[in-house]
């Protein structure tokens, strides 16, 4: 799917990268723990996350991922949302839980790819 | 940037301790300037991922330190030399889990004791080099 779908099958707002909203994605990664998110999330273009600070930014820009959806009504700073615009990177905020938006986009066709 | 006597290219940086928020900034820096001369997108995310996690504990566990960047003929060289604390057991801060962080670093979504595997995990080798009270360099090589 596009990350445009994802945006709309969440009820998610584009917070920024919209020009990059036609971006495919295949799966995902649902993490707060960005320790983990280095060591496992290798290759997904896609977060999802609860935690809102710059290094969510950081964690997915040395990934190379596409799109970050903040779940949880989670809305990051300007400083937060300058980085990602810097990355070429878009920026999702959604009011669902991580645990709702990882199962809607699953039923959806995302998949979580393997564990590294 | 520069050049060394041997021709090779070269980024050096600092790292501020206990500097939360810029943490990331030389690892951004390097991708960008290491993407910009063709390092292609697998290597560029391995030298991404050891440099950024490096870069992480010389701020959280150290007192700063520097970081060089060298573009060898056949690898990406990391060099990150801190002054901080040493490391009391090695073999320890290897294993996955194993975390001395605090609270503070926890909360920003580090310290999960995954620092040093995954280094290990994602650099082709790595050498730690660390004496209680002085510092530690931890040295490692991405194959281009």
């Amino acid at each position: 799917m596009k990350i445009a779908d994802a945006a709309h099958l969440l009820n998610a707002k584009v917070l920024t990268g919209g020009a990059f909203i036609d971006t495919d994605v295949t799966s995902a990664f649902a993490c707060d723990l960005m320790s983990d998110v280095l060591a496992f999330a290798n290759g997904y273009k896609m977060l999802l996350s609860g935690l809102c600070n710059a290094q969510v930014i950081r964690t997915a820009e040395m990934l190379d991922m596409s799109c970050i959806i903040f779940v949880r009504g989670k809305m990051p700073d300007d400083q937060m949302i300058s980085m990602a615009e810097d990355n070429n990177m878009v920026l999702l905020q959604t009011e669902y839980t991580m645990f709702t938006s990882s199962g809607i986009l699953y039923e959806a066709g995302i998949k979580g790819g393997q564990m590294q | 940037m520069s050049n060394d006597d041997s021709g090779r290219i070269q980024f050096k940086y600092k790292v501020l301790a206990d500097d939360y928020n810029a943490v990331g900034s030389a690892s951004s820096d390097a991708k960008n300037k290491l993407r910009a001369i063709g390092v292609p997108p697998d290597i560029l995310r391995k030298v991404s991922i050891c440099m950024y996690e490096g870069e992480i504990n010389m701020v959280i566990h150290a007192k700063g330190g520097e970081i060089t960047v060298n573009i060898n003929p056949s690898c990406v060289e990391m060099i990150l030399k801190d002054v901080g604390p040493g490391i009391k057991d090695v073999d320890k801060a290897m294993q996955a889990g194993y975390s001395t962080a605090t609270d503070d670093v926890r909360n920003l979504g580090f310290g999960a004791g995954m620092g040093l595997p995954n280094m290990l995990k994602n650099s082709d080798s790595m050498h730690i080099d660390t004496e209680i009270g002085v510092g530690t360099t931890i040295t490692m090589t991405v194959n281009l």
